[in-house]
């Protein structure tokens, strides 16, 4: 067996919002862009880790999913109970001043965490979780 | 797709968000629901309603079950006295935090540190960690079902 992390995925509800965060503010490389409107589907990878994508997608298009469920996960991603992503970086300090200089959301400010992981948190513009890890 | 009533209840629940990601960030710092309701402009008895209704809690039971989950990180350290940590996350009595932590975990903070330090470490990732110790309410009665609506 050789099994690598090939695609991942996270839910928009702005993609351009969300394009600004991953793109600019993270730094992540859009490869792709399919769609219009609310329905993007936008591949990011990051830069030295190519082979690893990040689809940012519109929440709950799978034709099989009801309006309640559809309204159900749109709720659960604006209360910021829906999904997340840990990220990692050399330079933690740095990505955070970055991020907090663009005003986007402090959940943590980078802190040494019990389990030894030194971390910090933000919502994504979807309101996602994303952790980013000292490594 | 959605109704304006929708998008308005989504708009309140972004909001909800900001208030406990504010409690995540600042709970070792002084704050109350009054000055977290100020925060996203909206009454601190609407706040405590629509947040309980969204998270099953109210924002100051939210906020004082985060300083004891913090208390519990830093008990399970060893290097702080109880009273250093009942400081350090926030609380201003030793009193309110020792009954507030016993509450909510089941034993006193002096005997879980000296439980906890005998214990192994884990190895998850981080939010795995934080979810599997973060503190159960009523952990007394621990057959009450989670609310899912």
């Amino acid at each position: 067996m050789d099994i690598t992390l090939h695609t991942t995925f996270l839910p928009h509800t702005d993609p351009e919002a969300s394009l600004a965060f991953y793109r600019d503010l993270l730094g992540f490389e859009l490869t792709m862009d399919v769609g219009e409107g609310a329905m993007r589907w936008l591949t990011f990878v990051a830069p030295s880790q190519p082979d690893v994508r990040l689809v940012l997608n519109p929440p709950a298009a799978d034709p099989g999913i009801t309006d309640d469920e559809r309204r159900t996960i749109v709720e659960l991603m604006a209360k910021g109970s829906y999904q997340s992503i840990i990220l990692a970086t050399k330079d933690l300090d740095a990505t955070f001043e970055r991020l907090q200089a663009a005003d986007a959301e402090v959940v943590s400010e980078p802190t040494e965490q019990p389990w030894g992981v030194r971390d910090c948190a933000f919502r994504d513009p979807a309101g996602n979780m994303v952790r980013i890890d000292q490594v | 797709m959605t109704s304006s009533g929708d998008d308005a209840h989504l708009r309140t629940l972004v909001l909800l968000r900001r208030v406990r990601d504010r409690i995540d960030r600042e709970h070792a710092r002084p704050l109350d629901v009054e000055a977290l309701a100020r925060g996203v402009h909206l009454s601190a008895g609407y706040l405590s309603r629509q947040f309980k209704a969204a998270y099953g809690e109210s924002p100051y039971s939210y906020l004082m079950t985060r300083r004891v989950e913090r208390a519990m990180a830093l008990l399970r350290r060893g290097d702080l006295s109880v009273t250093e940590v009942c400081f350090a996350v926030g609380y201003q009595s030793l009193g309110t935090f020792s009954t507030r932590f016993t509450e909510l975990v089941g034993m006193s903070p002096s005997e879980y540190r000296r439980r906890a330090l005998t214990a192994g470490a884990n190895e998850l990732p981080s939010c795995v960690t934080r979810q599997a110790t973060r503190p159960v309410r009523n952990r007394e009665a621990p057959a009450v079902g989670l609310h899912l609506a």
